[in-house]
């Protein structure tokens, strides 16, 4: 059974010009010991989805699903502190910026332990003796003198690492990564996704890592499941997604990335993301798409089936010979 | 072959911070020993982690900051804060962020013809509007777009008016701050396209600054590695990334995460962090994260120096 289970998730918020949908039917499944990648650009609802999933969305969010399972638990209906048990404990999340997402008036060392005096049935001095033990597993160096330290007194790399730090804290069986390495250097980044995926095979965690790098999915994720202006348009283990895109915008996404080039010129997807008030009616990516027609403009593509990558699409690229479209 | 445009040599800047009542400022040394040159259509990219002093590279060859060391010299003519005011119009920047490089409350015609307006005293208000409408098409912009508000655009266009409003004075050398790291990978291509399109045109010269090394790969001709202030490697794209020679830029090249799941590279993992600016080590800058240290790393400063391309290092690879 899947560890996280998510079918039909929309996410509405009420704005001043009325109802913005900002993840428009999202299925999501995690396996334990699964790495995922969410890839989208901005706008394409990665984040919020699994805000939702957390309970982190601010009252003006809509939430509706047709099921949000964790490991058996029916997340829509949970109450307050039951949430509050299971969020931070089994399901942790690692935001962008380590900077702004710690509290700076308080040592990095205070924070990780509240965490654990939260969730854990420790005493001070095993709260402690945790805390050293978690930030020897991230790799700072001298853990005792950096438990004192405030986040101001620690570089972007090392805040990170705490905030991995906290996490980990009470083993969660999924953490959910967002943009963790957008705010850092290549050198650092790279030991950080080194970090997150030794921890993930070390605890047999679920990952769910959301990014907008194709080089970051590439070398850390299984599978991975695009994202555009709030739909998932695709679906597929990493190695056949990069080989065979099977939805024209995962297609046209990895042309323009400029190591794939071959020419000069950088192959381009002309115009923008839509926005609240010129969503197309039919395929969203219609407007962008070079293999749109009138079918595309007008009727909302079908789901294809697992061979063809979940592909949101009428005309789905590189189909296998012997399977059916939708 | 034509006249280069920017020749800079061991430019260096230097910058006191602290110090107080009783606390001697101390000394920062942004960037040392910076040296290249630049011919028109040519570009050149700087790359670098954040504080290796890319950004005050670009800060003084855009005549903001002045050089506390070195020799600058733009279009033939030696850069002493006397003469920058009529060198200014040859030298342009483009800001990473076009969120915050542009004025909300201007439009876009009036962003457009600012420059003009302080630089081309002379010119007639239809002149300028006829130039400013001229250079909109040029960047891609349509002419309705003249009287609308910056915010009413995307990133991507935003970035548009950003080169345009550059372009405007006519400039020689365009320096690119981190142009495409706050865009969309789909619109980042277009801003590329459109800054190829525009060098092939107008023979500009690029000082491209980006930490993005796939970026740099497609559109550089030339490459300066920079380490904590200082260049650790320059030479020829091709060479630099076919065959690196100072360990940075080969532990660099392999952090980068590349867009191919088959190609699982063996990393090399770099120890530790940047140090501070203000403790940079006596020997050589990188000796405290490298992993072929030896004795006279940390003791004595390499230079670039050395065959097909310098490194700025003792024992160099390949």
């Amino acid at each position: 059974m899947a560890l996280l289970t998510i079918r039909n998730l929309t996410v509405e918020f009420a704005t001043a010009s009325g109802a913005f949908r900002a993840v428009d039917s999202v299925d999501v499944d995690i396996d334990r010991g699964e790495i995922l990648a969410i890839v989208g650009e901005s706008g394409s609802g990665k984040s919020v989805s699994m805000l939702a999933t957390m309970g982190l969305l601010p009252w003006t969010a809509t939430i509706t699903a047709e099921r949000m399972e964790f490991d058996g638990t029916d997340l829509r209906s949970l109450s307050g502190p039951a949430r509050r048990r299971l969020i931070g404990k089994d399901i942790a999340m690692i935001f962008q910026e380590p900077m702004s997402s710690l509290n700076p008036c308080f040592t990095v060392g205070f924070q990780i332990r509240e965490a654990l005096k939260q969730h854990l049935d420790l005493d001070k001095k095993g709260r402690q003796a945790r805390a050293v033990e978690l930030f020897e597993m991230v790799g700072i160096p001298d853990p005792e003198r950096r438990l004192k330290a405030f986040p101001h007194q620690l570089s972007g790399g090392m805040n990170q690492r705490v905030m991995i730090a906290m996490a980990i804290a009470c083993k969660p069986r999924l953490l959910i990564a967002d943009e963790p390495t957008t705010a850092l250097d290549v050198t650092i980044q790279a030991q950080i996704l080194d970090l997150l995926t030794d921890l993930q095979k070390e605890t047999g965690m679920a990952l769910i890592l959301i990014t907008h790098d194709m080089g970051v999915v590439a070398e850390t994720a299984e599978r991975v499941a695009v994202q555009y202006a709030g739909q998932k348009v695709e679906d597929q283990p990493v190695t056949d997604l990069f080989a065979r895109p099977h939805h024209p915008y995962t297609a046209a996404l990895l042309a323009a990335l400029p190591e794939r080039a071959t020419e000069r010129r950088l192959p381009t997807i002309p115009g923008v993301v839509p926005g609240q008030h010129d969503k197309p009616v039919g395929c969203l990516f219609s407007p962008r798409c070079k293999f749109a027609d009138e079918r595309c403009r007008q009727v909302p593509p079908p789901v294809q089936p697992p061979a063809i990558g979940f592909a949101r699409c009428h005309y789905p690229l590189n189909v296998p010979a012997e399977v059916e479209t939708a | 072959m034509n006249a280069p445009v920017v020749i800079a040599e061991d430019l260096g800047r230097d910058y006191e911070v602290g110090g107080g009542m009783f606390s001697r400022p101390q000394t920062v040394r942004a960037v040392a020993g910076a040296s290249f040159t630049l011919a028109p259509g040519k570009t050149l990219a700087i790359v670098g982690e954040s504080g290796c002093g890319k950004s005050t590279l670009a800060r003084m060859i855009t005549l903001i900051e002045e050089p506390t060391s070195g020799r600058l010299t733009i279009d033939g003519i030696e850069a002493t804060p006397d003469r920058w005011a009529e060198l200014r119009t040859h030298v342009q920047i483009v800001f990473q962020d076009p969120y915050g490089s542009l004025n909300l409350r201007q439009r876009v015609g009036a962003i457009l013809e600012e420059p003009l307006k302080i630089n081309r005293r002379d010119m007639s208000a239809k002149e300028r509007q006829e130039k400013a409408r001229e250079m909109m098409r040029l960047v891609g912009l349509r002419e309705e777009h003249y009287d609308r508000y910056p915010h009413m655009f995307s990133g991507g266009q935003r970035q548009r008016i950003a080169v345009a409003r550059a372009l405007m004075l006519e400039p020689k050398l365009l320096v690119l701050d981190e142009p495409v790291s706050a865009l969309d990978l789909s619109i980042q291509s277009q801003i590329l396209n459109l800054l190829i399109d525009l060098q092939e045109r107008l023979q500009l010269a690029y000082l491209f600054i980006s930490h993005d090394l796939s970026v740099v790969k497609h559109i550089a001709d030339d490459v300066v590695v920079m380490y904590l202030g200082r260049p650790v490697e320059a030479g020829p794209k091709d060479e630099v990334f076919a065959a690196p020679r100072h360990p940075y830029t080969k532990a660099l090249l392999s952090a980068t995460p590349s867009a191919d799941p088959a190609l699982r590279k063996q990393r090399i993992k770099l120890q530790g962090e940047l140090p501070s600016p203000l403790a940079v080590p006596p020997g050589c800058p990188f000796a405290p994260r490298c992993w072929k240290t030896q004795e006279k790393c940390r003791a004595e400063r390499p230079w670039l120096e050395g065959e097909p391309h310098p490194a700025a290092c003792f024992f160099p690879e390949n």
